[in-house]
């Protein structure tokens, strides 16, 4: 694995996040596809299934509501959409919720922060959902495109994962601080910045301990080590990322709600979204949650990590629908 | 953000209670409404259909449903019933026998297999005195054998690991080996995390069971699963074809409806419930905790575990001492407001009182709702705070610019204060507490308790 060697070109990529999604779409479209089988004309019934489809990809109730009623409506205005219609009709309709949100999508790896120097990113959310690894990724990322890196090892309490996140660092060849396990996460992070200002790095990439959103007094913590970074450097962090796990069901949102008033999110991170889990899960996010999705997880290797296009992520999601109804 | 199911649910059957009688044409509402219920709380949405297909013929083939004076209250009955009977059943124990017993644990990526492994670890050999050996097969992510090492010194049980060997059917091979020859009688084998889809991994697991033919096998899913668990569950039981379900996490606010989701479509029983992340947190599995948290009406024996969880026998025999000499002073009041913040956000907490998140539901409860008080007695000097019947009209003024409140906001705390202090000591002296006196009560029991808080280290200059 060389580290310089360029990135996967655009084509590339798009192509990684079918293989990935390919699962989400047979699921998702092979369903659909039964749904409207036999079927002329878009009806009750087939709206029933279809929300049926979309609930059972993840996409959560609410917005799956607000999905059909849409639908509903254009089939009230024109009696005779036909089913071979449906799909470019609901591709054009979670575009344009996901486009509803108002953010835009990143291009590119850039450090949060515009001119800020050194830029620092928080990372946080429940456990297991893959925050060390999504920053060992992320910092692989950075380190390609000639970026100095810092890992921050603010997980003290998790068995051994300080070693986790140290092994990460060693992979991608970036720096890396640490008080060892069992500090005191705030002054750890703060520290971290310390490290990043006076040596020169680019990014610094702060690692929290996994904690349920419900555990006020942990949720408290997040609090204070995000004012202890901002105590070292004003304006930081210029990002705190919240990492959700795509196989996680409507929690997600509670999570990035509990998250966001601790923490004030500002991004999220999707994760093992290579699973049989439906990516239906960044639809009802991005509706119902107003912080934008930047990065999708999908495998296990360092450079599985792609920024989050809503175009092509729906685009990914309908290819195979299309060669259906063709 | 969702409604609460609760809320769905009593409203569907509120259109039962409008009609006053069953019929048809109402039960299939409501119908709908249960499973719309069941789907907000994960639980996979073809399982939800089947079920409240089922629960539609209970309800109408039981006459006692159709002319029942409280049809709703009768059909929370049936699906409450028909929801414990499917995730219980038989309660399975874990197996095992055999010399030595072998567990072999799996699940997908960060759903807690090696936290739940070192938690049976110390279960078996704290509660059922076994000499237990926990075997680090997570030959992948980084420092997952450190990890598994470090919860074996905690619990003071051996792990066993091979460092340099990255084939996981080998170690847990040389593993039970190793454990005959030195002792051990259970051998729980820790895997790495795999994706159903992974076709490698996959047989890499069921290579791995074939080799060591374990007496248990356990599939370990995280309760915030949303509707891929069915898939999930599906695809590792047609390869290991597994014994029993592990649900972890079940501390946060998820409704958990994976568990049904597990239970219906693979029929192996929950075998355990893993609640935290410290080491002795593991429960076994309560079928009928479970389906009221689904359906989200209210978990009261939750909040007493909460409530008991926060407990401290000795500050609460020091309090029930002050209550009864009608001592009880603001010092006191302050530290049983904090034991109530300790137990979590206020209207996560009323909501687990049955039939009050309903009307809860518009209401909003601020957690700073406490604040005011807080700030009205951190305003007081350390001997008023000790001795509330000093505070004259001088006092009250200067509490009241140092809190920033009216002097008749004083005056009205201090009143309530002193309510409930002879309410309390009424209580105390064996008054029976009537269901109004209950929330004064309550308050005094549940939130009595711990070390003594910061709040008599005064802020302010001593004054007298």
């Amino acid at each position: 694995m060389s580290f310089f060697k360029r990135l996967f070109s655009k084509e590339e990529e798009e192509k990684k996040l079918d293989e990935s999604l390919e699962k989400t779409k047979s699921g998702f479209f092979s369903k659909m596809s039964k749904a409207i089988a036999g079927k002329t004309k878009v009806d009750v019934e087939v709206l029933d299934e279809l929300e049926g489809v979309l609930i059972s990809s993840d996409v959560g109730l609410e917005t799956t509501v607000k999905i059909i009623e849409r639908l509903e409506e254009r089939v009230a205005k024109d009696k005779y959409i036909n089913t071979s219609e449906l799909n470019s009709i609901l591709r054009e309709e979670i575009v344009d919720l996901l486009s509803e949100n108002n953010t835009e999508d990143v291009e590119d790896f850039d450090p949060p922060g515009g001119e800020a120097h050194p830029s620092i990113i928080l990372v946080v959310g429940v456990n297991g959902v893959g925050k060390t690894t999504t920053i060992g990724k992320l910092a692989y990322q950075y380190k390609l495109r000639g970026k100095r890196v810092v890992l921050g090892a603010g997980d003290t309490f998790r068995a051994a994962a300080v070693d986790q996140l140290r092994i990460w660092a060693e992979r991608v060849g970036c720096e890396f601080f640490s008080k060892g396990m069992n500090t005191d996460p705030a002054a750890v992070a703060y520290e971290a910045v310390n490290y990043a200002v006076e040596y020169g790095c680019d990014v610094a990439i702060i690692d929290t301990a996994g904690r349920l959103h419900t555990k006020i007094n942990l949720m408290r913590e997040l609090t204070k080590i995000k004012n202890s970074i901002g105590k070292k450097m004003a304006g930081a962090p210029h990002e705190v990322l919240l990492v959700l796990d795509a196989t996680t069901g409507q929690n997600a949102i509670e999570q990035a709600t509990h998250f966001t008033n601790a923490t004030d999110v500002t991004a999220l991170a999707l994760t093992k979204v290579d699973g049989t889990a439906k990516g239906g899960v960044a639809i009802g996010i991005s509706d119902q949650f107003k912080v934008p999705i930047k990065y999708l997880g999908i495998g296990e290797s360092i450079e599985q990590l792609q920024v989050f296009n809503k175009r092509s992520f729906v685009d990914s999601l309908f290819k195979e629908s299309e060669q259906f109804s063709k | 953000m969702f409604d609460n199911l609760s809320d769905k649910l009593e409203s569907a059957f509120k259109n039962l209670k409008g009609d006053g009688k069953l019929t048809e044409i109402n039960i299939a509402q409501s119908v709908k409404e249960i499973r719309r219920a069941l789907v907000a709380a994960d639980v996979n949405y073809k399982i939800a259909k089947e079920f409240t297909d089922t629960i539609k013929e209970k309800a109408l083939g039981q006459e006692n449903v159709l002319n029942a004076v409280r049809p709703g209250e009768l059909m929370v009955k049936i699906v409450h019933e028909e929801l414990v009977q499917l995730m219980g059943g038989q309660t399975a124990g874990i197996n095992i026998k055999g010399s030595p017993g072998i567990v072999l644990i799996a699940g997908l990526q960060g759903s807690g297999k090696t936290t739940f492994s070192g938690k049976l670890a110390k279960y078996l050999k704290e509660k059922k005195t076994k000499k237990p050996l926990l075997v680090a097969c997570d030959v992948y992510r980084p420092a997952a054998i450190n990890q598994i090492g470090v919860l074996g010194e905690q619990i003071g049980v051996p792990v066993y690991k091979e460092i340099e060997n990255k084939n996981p059917v080998e170690i847990s091979q040389n593993a039970i080996k190793h454990a005959k020859q030195h002792g051990f009688d259970v051998v729980i084998v820790d895997t790495a995390g795999r994706l159903a889809i992974d076709e490698v991994m996959m047989t890499e697991i069921s290579n791995i069971k074939e080799g060591i033919n374990p007496t248990e096998t356990l599939f370990v899913v995280d309760a915030m699963t949303g509707q891929d668990a069915v898939n999930t569950a599906k695809a590792f039981n047609d390869v290991i074809n597994y014994d029993g379900v592990v649900l972890t996490k079940l501390d946060g606010d998820t409704r958990g409806g994976a568990a049904l989701s597990v239970k219906y479509t693979v029929g192996k029983p929950i075998k355990f419930a893993s609640t935290g992340e410290t080491l002795d947190t593991l429960d076994v599995f309560h079928p009928d905790r479970m389906a009221t948290r689904i359906l989200g009406m209210g978990d009261i024996v939750s909040l007493v575990e909460k409530a008991q969880e926060q407990f401290d026998e000795k500050e609460a025999a020091r309090l029930e001492k002050k209550i009864r000499k009608n001592k009880f002073d603001f010092n006191d009041f302050l530290s049983q407001i904090n034991q109530l913040k300790k137990m979590g956000d206020l209207k996560s907490l009323v909501g687990m009182i049955p039939g009050i998140g309903k009307m809860m539901k518009d209401v909003e409860i601020d957690n700073s709702a406490f604040g005011k008080v807080e700030s009205i007695i951190y305003s007081m000097t350390p001997h008023e705070r000790t001795n509330p019947e000093v505070i004259n009209y001088s006092r009250k003024q200067r509490i009241a610019k140092g809190c920033g409140k009216t002097i008749h906001e004083i005056n009205m705390f201090i009143k309530q204060f002193n309510e409930m202090k002879k309410m309390m000591h009424k209580i105390s002296r064996g008054g029976v507490p009537s269901m109004d006196m209950m929330g004064g009560g309550a308050g005094g029991r549940a939130g009595m308790a711990k070390s003594r808080n910061r709040s008599s280290r005064n802020k302010r200059k001593k004054r007298r």
